[in-house]
Order: C-alpha cells, then structure tokens, then sequence
C-alpha cells in the first residue's frame, strides 16, 4: 500500500545520512546523520514488516536499543574530546594517522 | 671359506683403530698437558710400532696361505639409497697388506725419528696428534674395500698433509704453503669424484672386487666411458702424487717439519696415486689411451722435476724435486701395466726417501742448532752454509751416501732394481707404439740426472770444506741415538730392499711380483706382458748401471764444493741454470694464467656482479625496497582523519553491494 512511497523516502533518508557524514565535518552532525541512516533503515524495516512478518518489526526494537546505547556512548566520547582539544571539528583530529 | 677368517686377519680393523686412538689420546693430551712428553711419545709411537707388529702378524698369516682371496671385512653400512649401498668394509689382500706394513713400519721409524726432532717444539702433543691421524687415514685409503672409502682415506690425508705442513702456522708462509697443497689437491679430487659417479652410473657399484669383475665385460677396451674413467682417476692420483701439472704444491709443502715430508710426502700419502692405479689395474688396462697417458705424463715429471732438482740450494727442495721424480717413475710402471714394478719402486723409494729426507732432518737439525747457539739467522737449510758435514755428522753422512747410491741406480741397492724393472717394461712395450720408446729414454734422462743432482746434494753437504761459519762450526754435532737409529734401520732397508723382487735370472726372483699377481692379473692379462728377450733384459741392466755410475762420476768430477761460497756472499744464477733455479717460473706461470684470473672473476664478476649485484642487489635488497615501497603507499592511505575513512568505506560498501546486485 505505502511500500514504495515508505522505501523512497527510507532511500532518501539514508542518502542525505551518508551525504551528510560525507561531507560535514562537525562530529555532532556526523553522528545525528548516522543516527538518520538508522531510522531510514528502521523505516525500510517497519515498511517491510507489513508483507513479510513481524521480524521487522522486532528488529526495529533492536536497532533503537542500539541507537541509544550508541548515542550514550557517542555523546560521552565527543563530550570527552571537546574537553581535551576544544574542538568538534573532526579535521582537527587526526590521531589516528599512521 | 676364507682360509685368512678366523685368524689373527680378523683384526685388521684394528690396525686403523690404533693410531687412531693415539689421535684421540694426543690432541686430548695437547689441550690438558701438553708437556707430558713421556706420555705423548708413548702413546704416538706406540701405536704405530703395535699396529706395525699386528700388520706384521697378519702377514705372516698371509704368507702361510699365499693362494687366499682377498678377504673383505664389513664393519658396518654406511650409505643405502636405493641401488647405491656402500658399506664400511676393509678389504685385505695382497697388495693393501704391503702397503699398510710400509705405511706402519716406514712410520714407526720417522715417529721414532720425531720424537727426537720435536723434542724441544712447543706443540709435541699436537704433532704426534697429527702424525697418528694420517696414519690412521693412510691405512683407511689402503685397506678401504670400495672407492668410497677410499676416498676417505684420500681426504683424510690430504687434511692431515694440510695441518702438518702449516705446523708452524704463526708463520704466513707455511699457512699458505699448506693452503696451496689443499686447494691443488681439491683438483685432483674433483676429477676422483666424477670417476666415482662414472663408475657408479656404467658398472652400478663401488667396490673395488665388483668393479673388476664387472668392469671387463661391460666395457670394451679403449670405450670412451672407461678412458674417461681413467683418465679422471688419473687427475685425481696427478693431484695427490704430484705429477705434471699438479706436482707445485709438492716443493711448497717442505714448509712442514721435516719427519713429515718424510712419511707424508715421500714416503706414502704422495705414493696414494700409484696406489689407486695399482688398484684400479682393470680400469687402466681397458683404456690403452689412459695407461699412455699416465706412462707419458709419469716420465714427463720425472724428467722435469729432476732437471729442476740440479739447481736447488735448499736441501729438502732437491729432495723434493726428488720425490716428484721417482713418483713419476711409479708412474711409467703402473702405466706400463707393470704394477708389482711400480709397487715395487714404490715400497724400495719409501725406505731411501724416507732415509734420505731424515737424513736432511739431521742435518737441518744439527744446522739449526749450531745456528741458534750464536743466535745466526742464516737459512739453516742452504746447502751453500753447509759443507764438510760429514766430520761432524758421520753416522748421517754413511746413510746418507747409501740412500743417494740407491736413488741413483747402483746395484745391488734396492733402488737399481726397482728403477731398472721400470724402464725395462716401459722398453718392452715399445713395439706396441713408439711413444714408449720415448718413455724410456725420458726415464733414462731422469735417471743420469737423478744420480747427478743426489751426487751434487752429497758434494755441498757432506764434502768439501765447512761453510757454517766459524763460530757455529764448534755447536755442530751428530744428532743423538734416537734419530740416527731410525736411518741406520732405513739404510740396511735400502740396502737389502730390493731383495724382495730380484731380476728373474736370479735366484728366487720377483718374489713380489708372484705375490702380487692375484691383485693386478686381471688387468695384466687384459694389458698383455710383453717379454723382453734376456739378452735386452742385460743390455738394460748394464746402461742403466753405465747411467747411474755417469751422472755421480759428471757430479763428482765437475762440481768443486771448495769453490762455493755461503748462501749470503753467492752470485745470481745466470742464463739456464737460472730458469732452472727459478723452477721454470711454473709458479709464476700459474699465477698469472690461471690464480689472477680465476681471482679475477671471481671478485669482478661472481662477487661484485653475481653475489653484490644480483643477488645482494636485486634479490634482497630488491625485495627489502618493493616491501617498502608498497607500505610506503598503503601508510599513505592511513591519514588519520574520520572523512577519509568513511569515503573509503562507503566505496568499499558500493562496491560490494555493485558485486552482489549484479
């Protein structure tokens, strides 16, 4: 019924998500882009749902469990490296070079 | 069965065990109490003399059942790979039996000898060391069953030559005097090696009886494969018994003390080649071309090496020079496919050089003593600074003269007969090509001039007025008992040596001759003998006793010892005399033609192209570099930033998803 509707706007969603992570530089919009592909995946599941069962359904539970787990931890770790470089700005951060 | 099992022949692996213990006994001895003289001469004399008196024994258990076969004893398998299986195995017969009593007995006298002439070095235990290990390895290479173990034996001495004449190490010229003598030999033993494989790969076997069974009907005589065979053997006995063009580590190896050049070079390692030859008779006699070969190559040497001998100052190069001869000599008679003759010169030659050479050892070490009481650095081996010797050494001087008449070839000395048996086959072979004619009247050359140069050694040693020096002529004096008994011994060897293989037209004739026939009949019979008639057989015997007599009465009539001055105050040689001195520069020709150029290429181009370039270069240096180089472009990847890695994993995540949905 809206299934194709909800898939379209599930795509769209995901690609501004990834556009986004892309592109930004900001770790607090990164990390809301990431959590914009989640729910775009959530929608494609939910959508799905209707047709194939309620293991979407339940699988959407799980995501959201760990969103938020995620978010907790993410926010924790951003918090932490403002504390210790004053920036947000992930081009200012390189520790990870080899 | 074995009539010789059973008996006292049983206990032949005994004979190489024990001076092989005394090794064992002496290099302990030369780490923990190299002082203990008492001890060390014990132990390293003893051995020998035992295995001397065992060798003996077994010989007299030889004689008593003279039709025996060779009695062959496994000791234990050495090597089984598929068809190849070579045992341990000791083979005594007739021929390994009088080597091994010429090896123990000529040995126990210059053991004798030596622990006389060592006394007062430093490194007595080590010497003794030595001097029983090559013992031990000569009797392996004599009575070794199969070429293998043969070889053994062959190396074994040959490590044994190495270290014996680099004794005296901390001097750079003896180190590398042993050196040359290694890697000369390595020659040699590469042409051994392939023998070996040939052998193997035509007959499928080793051992020396199964070869000279199989070898007659799986070649034709004068085969390519059987001439190889021989041929390679024959580079292999050039190396170790010094024949053209491999005898120069010979001269160069007088750098050791001289007990050593007595029983290692001249007594027996250098006589290792006649060996092989006499015992690889099958083989020789079905390549016509080879036996040539060695018969022509033999008397090249002998001619050669003793005209380079009649120029020589340094007592122990004549002797040398000698020994390279008279192995030439051995070299004509085993190529002649007179084998008892040239076992026969081979045995007489150990005693005389052997005396000959100890003789020099007493000389060089009254010499060295006179010198070192007024502390003269002069060359204690000049024959320039010697002189009138034989006042004061004349125990020395008497065995000395009868070795030098037995070298030349006056009867009825051991030497007359060996040597003239020698050129009479060779003469007898004539009809069949006249290159043996021309053997002959090499050898015959050799002969007037053996006897000149041996003369020559006499005169400016023993004759005429001392040149010592006046203050040394009061510190010479006769070596004490324990070296001139050893050359009393040799010289009554010398005397009567020859008994043992008289002329047929004497009573009990060529009696080493018949004992032998069992070991070289096959290849005698293969070879033909030719007989000479008994009027040439005269003729023969009378020019070569004319011969030996001209060149002593040239040397003693032309060469005025009275006219020479010491080594210090002498003039250059001029003209021949001086290409004579300076050996024909063969050293030098070497040097320039084979030595610079073989370290030519391999500095330029095996070390610094091939190993610094190639391999160094290309191979691990290369592989370094592309290891890096590719790291290099994978840490650029690495930039540490968040976006990067993003990028690189949503490509990585397109990517798969474009392989999945395709």
């Amino acid at each position: 019924m809206f299934l194709a509707p909800s898939l379209v706007i599930s795509a769209i969603l995901f690609t501004i998500g990834v556009v986004g992570v892309l592109l930004r530089r900001n770790a607090i919009v990164i990390f809301i882009c990431v959590e914009l592909m989640l729910n775009a995946v959530n929608l494609t599941f939910i959508a799905l749902s209707r047709q194939l069962g309620l293991d979407g359904q339940v699988f959407v539970f799980f995501v959201m469990t760990v969103a938020a787990a995620e978010a907790a931890v993410g926010l924790a770790i951003i918090i932490a490296l403002y504390r210790h470089r004053d920036t947000v700005n992930l081009d200012d951060i390189n520790l990870l070079r080899g | 069965m074995n009539p010789l099992q059973g008996t006292l022949a049983d206990k032949v692996g005994l004979l190489i065990l024990l001076p092989f213990l005394g090794f064992l006994v002496n290099g302990t001895l030369a780490f923990v109490r190299p002082r203990a003289k008492g001890v060390i001469t014990a132990v390293g004399v003893g051995s020998v003399a035992i295995a001397f008196a065992l060798a003996a024994g077994i010989f007299g258990k030889m004689l008593g059942s003279p039709d025996a076969p060779p009695l062959v004893k496994t000791l234990w398998p050495w090597i089984s790979a598929d068809l190849l299986r070579i045992d341990v195995a000791l083979q005594l017969d007739h021929l390994s039996i009088i080597m091994a009593l010429v090896i123990t007995g000529v040995g126990s006298l210059i053991h004798v000898f030596s622990a006389a002439y060592m006394g007062e070095d430093p490194g007595y235990a080590r010497y003794f060391a030595y001097l029983n290990l090559f013992v031990a390895f000569m009797l392996v290479l004599v009575l070794g069953a199969s070429f293998p173990v043969l070889f053994v034996g062959w190396e074994g001495v040959g490590l044994c030559s190495y270290l014996l004449i680099g004794f005296w190490f901390t001097d750079a010229q003896n180190a590398a005097a042993g050196l040359k003598a290694f890697l000369v030999n390595r020659i040699g033993d590469a042409g051994f090696l392939v023998a070996m494989f040939l052998i193997f790969k035509h007959l499928g076997t080793l051992d020396f009886i199964a070869v000279s069974r199989l070898a007659p009907t799986a070649f034709h005589s004068g085969d390519a494969a059987v001439t190889a065979i021989a041929l390679l053997l024959f580079l292999g006995c050039a190396g170790k018994s010094a024949q053209i063009p491999l005898y120069i580590w010979l001269p160069d190896a007088m750098a050791g003390p001289t007990p050593v050049s007595a029983l290692i070079h001249a007594a027996t390692m250098v006589t290792a080649g006649v060996f092989l030859v006499a015992r690889t008779n099958v083989l020789f006699a079905l390549a016509p071309m080879a036996q040539s070969v060695v018969a022509v190559v033999g008397a090249g040497t002998a001619l050669f090496a003793a005209t380079i001998g009649l120029k020589q100052w340094d007592i122990k190069k004549v002797l040398a020079y000698s020994t390279v001869s008279q192995l030439g000599y051995m070299f004509i008679g085993v190529g002649a496919s007179a084998y008892a003759a040239g076992i026969f010169h081979l045995v007489t030659h150990a005693f005389f050089k052997a005396l000959l050479f100890l003789g020099s050892g007493s000389v060089i070490h009254a010499m060295h003593g006179a010198y070192h009481h007024t502390h003269n650095h002069a060359d204690a081996q000049d024959m320039r600074n010697m002189g009138g010797l034989k006042q004061y050494l004349p125990t020395t001087f008497a065995t000395m003269w009868i070795a030098t008449l037995a070298i030349s070839g006056i009867p009825p000395l051991s030497g007359f007969f060996s040597k003239d048996e020698i050129l009479a086959s060779a003469f007898a072979r004539g009809p069949g090509g006249t290159v043996w004619y021309v053997v002959w009247a090499m050898g015959s050359i050799a002969a007037l001039l053996t006897a000149f140069y041996m003369t020559r050694l006499m005169l400016y040693t023993f004759h005429g007025p001392n040149r010592t020096g006046d203050a040394e002529t009061a510190h010479l004096h006769e070596s004490p008992g324990m070296m001139t008994t050893p050359l009393i011994v040799l010289a009554v060897l010398t005397v009567i040596g020859g008994a043992i293989n008289l002329p047929e037209f004497m009573p009990s004739a060529g009696w080493l001759h018949r004992w032998l026939e069992p070991v070289v009949e096959a290849g005698s019979r293969i070879a033909g003998t030719p007989e000479l008639p008994r009027g040439t057989t005269f003729g023969l015997l009378a020019l070569a006793v004319a011969i030996a007599i001209a060149g002593i009465w040239l040397a003693w009539s032309r060469l005025k010892p009275a006219a020479l001055v010491p080594a210090a105050q002498s003039p250059e040689e001029v003209g021949f005399a001086r290409v004579l001195y300076e050996k024909y520069n063969i050293d030098e020709l070497y040097d320039a033609a084979i030595v610079r150029p073989l370290l030519w290429i391999s500095r330029n181009l095996l070390w610094k192209t091939v190993d610094a370039g190639i391999i160094d270069g290309g191979g691990v240096n290369g592989t370094a570099f592309l290891a890096r180089t590719v790291g290099w472009l994978g840490t650029r990847l690495q930039t540490g930033r968040v976006g990067t890695y993003v990028v690189l994993f949503v490509i990585g995540v397109l990517a798969i998803l474009g392989a999945l949905t395709r």
